[in-house]
């Protein structure tokens, strides 16, 4: 088989921006999107007419977006927004500069779903499966977490392990949306919503938009930031098994399996090598299934993995280090990328990995990517 | 017994399995050309491509794979019958179904545990194929 080996540091992120994250209803995606794209130009050093490549990722019209931006650009791809979509868009930018499609790409992802009331479940997401009341990607989870306590006897306490470092890590960062501290207890008494996965296993729904702007590593050493470069990427997807949608029976281990050889080979490190890890974390469940399937500890022991708080800062393993989409914001894979951009750069202030060097981008879905990171 | 639930999305697809519901058969598609069965029904065999699909009535035996339990109403309809379960099961044929334990959860519930099917009409129009202990 053929691999992307060769686009090993080629391709690097200059510039990122976000919005604040929140409630905006008197905001338009278009908005957000042009707070994100003006604050990453800032910091890439860019002109905005040296930018000639757009990705849209659930921005409603990607015309109207460059047209609001007043960008006519050779190269443009516009993604709908599914938790998925940012790594796999990344990797397409990735591809897009190597190739020669474009110099300076923008990658542009908005969610007003906050302040418009997404539900993620019933009619918003008609499926065969509504006349038995099965509905929303949380419930896909929670089956998914009720096998892996039955398989492998995990517990609830042991995820809580997962939700409460995230909430720690949302504290140091200004911009996350939940601040208010939590114990297993709290997670333990929560809300029960598709049991075993109470309220504090969930992501939140929030609005707000980030941006992105890749160009070569050649191109990058001249801007205005430390280039991050793109040391690492692969990919797989899993169709044929995709009649629930969200679920899969093997949670995704035998993609997440090939992903990360393609990952740890084209960028020549291992799990042991990672300073930090941003973990697609749409609930909770996704995180152990991550560490699992890349290798951070043996299948089906995940739970007994991040007890003790290793995957809070100061732990062994320190994972979404912006609070993730539990307790930072739902910029679905977004926030996140944009989180090992600046750890890698060393701006995170009080939540800032010491000597960062290597970060790990993981998503675990129906179409599983991973992306590392590291300092040029 | 008669209540609500959410009504089918109205996939032309699916008639022929609404039909065999109604006269309490379980049924998947079948791929007449390679014997592929599957469900959801698919336009084409996910298989060999082929257009030329059956239906096929099943065993109606099958294993547990999990639950879960809503506590949340995500269609006014269900409200009433909060908290709920929906479970997974494993056809003996191969397809994977989403369904309802008729009556209450088996005590024993665990994944692997064999079921079989049951059928609860829920009104005149849809019967659903729910799931029993074996």
């Amino acid at each position: 088989m053929t691999s992307m080996n060769h686009l090993r540091n080629k391709v690097a992120v200059v510039g990122v921006g976000n919005t604040p994250y929140g409630n905006f209803p008197h905001k338009s995606d278009y908005a957000l999107g042009a707070d994100a794209f003006k604050a990453a130009l800032v910091d890439s050093g860019l002109e905005k007419h040296e930018i000639d490549g757009l990705v849209t990722c659930r921005v409603p019209y990607y015309a109207r977006m460059g047209e609001v931006l007043g960008l006519d650009p050779r190269w443009t791809l516009a993604m709908p927004g599914h938790g998925r979509m940012s790594g796999m868009a990344i990797i397409e930018a990735m591809l897009a500069i190597e190739s020669g499609a474009a110099d300076h790409v923008a990658l542009i992802y908005t969610n007003i779903g906050r302040s418009r009331r997404m539900n993620y479940g019933g009619d918003d997401s008609a499926s065969v499966w509504d006349p038995w009341g099965f509905t929303s990607p949380g419930a896909a989870h929670a089956m998914m977490f009720r096998m892996h306590m039955q398989r492998y006897g995990t517990t609830t306490r042991q995820l809580a392990e997962v939700s409460v470092a995230f909430r720690q890590h949302a504290i140091l960062n200004p911009d996350a949306v939940m601040k208010k501290p939590m114990t297993i207890d709290d997670h333990e008494e929560a809300r029960p919503i598709a049991e075993p996965l109470r309220l504090l296993d969930y992501c939140l729904i929030n609005d707000g938009a980030v941006c992105m702007i890749l160009t070569s590593a050649e191109r990058a050493k001249d801007l205005r930031k430390p280039p991050v470069l793109i040391t690492g990427a692969g990919g797989r997807d899993a169709f044929r098994r995709s009649a629930v949608a969200n679920f899969d029976p093997d949670m995704w281990f035998t993609e997440a399996q090939d992903t990360s050889r393609q990952v740890y080979e084209m960028a020549g490190v291992g799990p042991d090598d990672v300073d930090a890890l941003m973990c697609y974390d749409n609930f909770s469940p996704t995180v152990l299934f991550s560490l699992e399937g890349f290798g951070y500890c043996k299948r089906g022991e995940s739970g007994a993995f991040v007890e003790g708080g290793r995957l809070a800062l100061g732990g062994a393993l320190p994972t979404n280090t912006d609070g993730g989409h539990l307790s930072n914001s739902y910029m679905q894979g977004w926030a996140l990328n944009i989180e090992a951009v600046r750890q890698l750069r060393g701006e995170c202030g009080i939540r800032q990995v010491p000597g960062c060097e290597v970060v790990h981008y993981v998503a675990t879905t129906p179409c599983t990517r991973s992306i590392i990171y590291t300092r040029a | 017994m008669s209540y609500g639930t959410p009504v089918p999305d109205g996939d032309p697809l699916m008639e022929p399995f609404w039909q065999n519901a109604r006269e309490h058969r379980l049924s998947v598609q079948c791929c007449r050309d390679c014997g592929d069965r599957h469900f959801p029904p698919s336009p084409v065999c996910p298989s060999c491509l082929s257009e030329e699909q059956d239906w096929e009535v099943v065993s109606g035996k099958a294993t547990l794979i999990s639950w879960v339990t809503f506590h949340r109403a995500y269609w006014d309809v269900l409200q009433s019958q909060l908290p709920y379960d929906v479970c997974l099961v494993a056809l003996e044929e191969g397809p994977l179904l989403m369904s309802n334990f008729l009556g209450p959860r088996p005590e024993n519930a665990r994944e692997g545990l064999p079921l079989r099917v049951a059928f609860d009409a829920v009104s005149d129009h849809l019967t659903l194929p729910k799931f029993v202990a074996a």
